[in-house]
């Protein structure tokens, strides 16, 4: 039954959208949007993951994230337990594989992982049995906040293929921003990089993007307007004169936005810095998708851990 | 190939359908129908439209997709047809006639059950089906059918939909779709 085969996902991790199909992805946001729908019910919970145990193993803060996997999980009817390093075992030293492995001999069926070292993730998925889902890793991939941006989009716009797209800001250490570069290039966007240099990586020749070192002209016409978090905890005082300079060059207020598209919308993937990468204004204004952004991401991560939490090897009949 | 419902049998029976439903009520009133999908669909379109023949008013009508209230859910995962529900009205209160193409084991109707109490609390719940083929492994029943029809072991029930109108028939084990 070759829509049997469809309906999976032919992986059996999430870990980044550099190695998701395109196949894969438009069935994950097809799915999404069934359980957007479950999410504005009156019961906003349904009974399909009932016995299946998911637990959020989160190496890095992160409130928004986990709570999003949270929600998404127990809408599933999924237990859902989280795991954080501060106050565990971590502190006295274990490691991760020791840790992980420890967690799966209670026999989860996806682990939620988000570390502060790219690639941690994929180190685990191939020493685990079950399912590994990357909330984030270090500089990496965050592939469920560009899956969410791109359902926020195609919601928006009634498409993704043909579209303009600037990502402005600390592109270097941006896992939304990389994630973000590959999933929407494999869905048909063009895709714009703009910041200050010392925020661009070195070489970008290898990315599916057109760089600027100026935010003006990159926003030109753009259909969306993505803003990145300028990541404090990330920055040495070196790369970055001062906050009020970087709102001054590179900062998106009404005025710059007034270059893009009349239609444009104005994405942020949280916190924001008012003030400083973004304006309040606009951070609050009608073109704002911010808060669609949040909605979107309990819709998309509950697509994921749905097709994720598949028997392996048995086949789903109608 | 043996066929149990052709065209015209089914635009009958489903106008018979709709007489027994608005009569049970004494008028159309606070009926609404919900077709499961993806089989219920064309038979829940065809039963509004012949109420609305028979009082000249319009029957709300809503779709419920049952994928993720199947109790194999969790273990036939994911579902091979994952649908959206559209049930564009509130269901609180009010009296709900789902609809469904063959009824079988009585599954697909408890998830139906479940999933339309998710969205509300209606008054009652009917059921109307075009082909009752026995078979039920759980105390369920249909209010309405338009033919109840007796089949062997390994046979199956299959209803399409052509531009002439609405077909069941029974296939024997093996036999392809026609």
């Amino acid at each position: 039954m070759t829509e049997s085969l469809a309906s999976r996902l032919s992986q059996r991790h999430l870990l980044g959208t550099e190695t998701l199909s395109a196949a894969d992805a438009l069935r994950i946001l097809d799915t999404a949007e069934v359980f957007f729908d479950v999410s504005r019910r009156p019961v906003r919970k349904v009974p399909t993951l009932r016995g299946k145990t998911i637990v959020n193993v989160f190496f890095e803060a992160s409130t928004r994230t986990r709570t999003s996997f949270e929600i998404a999980g127990k809408r599933l009817s999924a237990d859902v337990v989280n795991f954080t390093s501060s106050g565990s075992s971590v502190s006295k030293g274990e490691t991760l594989l020791d840790t992980v492995h420890n967690l799966e001999a209670m026999r989860p069926d996806v682990l939620v992982v988000r570390h502060s070292a790219s690639g941690a993730p994929h180190y685990l998925s191939s020493r685990v049995r079950c399912g590994i889902v990357n909330a984030g890793d270090g500089t990496h991939e965050h592939p469920t906040q560009a899956l969410l941006d791109a359902f926020t989009i195609r919601r928006a716009k009634g498409r993704i293929e043909g579209l303009t797209v600037t990502i402005c800001g600390d592109v270097t250490h941006s896992r939304v921003a990389r994630s973000n570069a590959w999933l929407l290039t494999a869905l048909g966007a063009r895709v714009r990089f703009a910041g200050p240099r010392t925020l661009m990586p070195s070489d970008t020749s290898s990315w599916p993007v057109e760089v600027f070192d100026r935010v003006e002209p990159a926003l030109e016409g753009a259909d969306v307007v993505m803003v990145l978090r300028i990541q404090r905890e990330r920055l040495s005082g070196a790369l970055l004169p001062s906050f009020r300079e970087y709102s001054r060059t590179f900062g998106i207020n009404e005025r710059r936005l007034g270059l893009a598209a009349k239609d444009a919308i104005v994405m942020h993937p949280g916190p924001i810095n008012r003030g400083v990468e973004l304006d309040g204004a606009v951070a609050d204004g009608p073109r704002s998708a911010v808060l669609d952004q949040v909605e979107a991401g309990v819709a998309v991560r509950m697509a994921v851990l749905y097709l994720l939490c598949a028997e392996p090897g048995q086949a789903a009949v109608s | 190939m043996r066929i149990v419902i052709d065209p015209e049998a089914a635009e009958r029976g489903i106008r018979r359908i709709a007489g027994a439903i608005v009569e049970r009520a004494r008028g159309a009133g606070d009926v609404c129908l919900v077709g499961i999908r993806r089989g219920g669909e064309p038979i829940a379109r065809r039963l509004a439209l012949a109420i609305e023949q028979l009082e000249g008013q319009k029957v709300p009508l809503g779709l419920l997709d049952i994928a993720l209230y199947r109790d194999d859910a969790a273990t036939a995962l994911p579902a091979p047809r994952l649908g959206r529900s559209e049930i564009p009205f509130a269901v609180e209160g009010r009296r709900v006639v789902l609809v469904d193409d063959v009824l079988f084991t009585g599954r697909t109707v408890r998830a139906a059950v479940d999933a339309l109490l998710d969205y509300g609390r209606p008054r009652t719940i009917e059921l109307a089906v075009l082909v009752d083929r026995g078979g039920r492994e759980l105390p369920i029943q249909a209010d309405y059918a338009v033919r109840a029809v007796e089949v062997g072991v390994g046979e199956r029930v299959d209803v399409a939909e052509t531009e002439a109108g609405l077909h069941a028939v029974v296939l024997a084990q093996g036999e392809p779709t026609s």
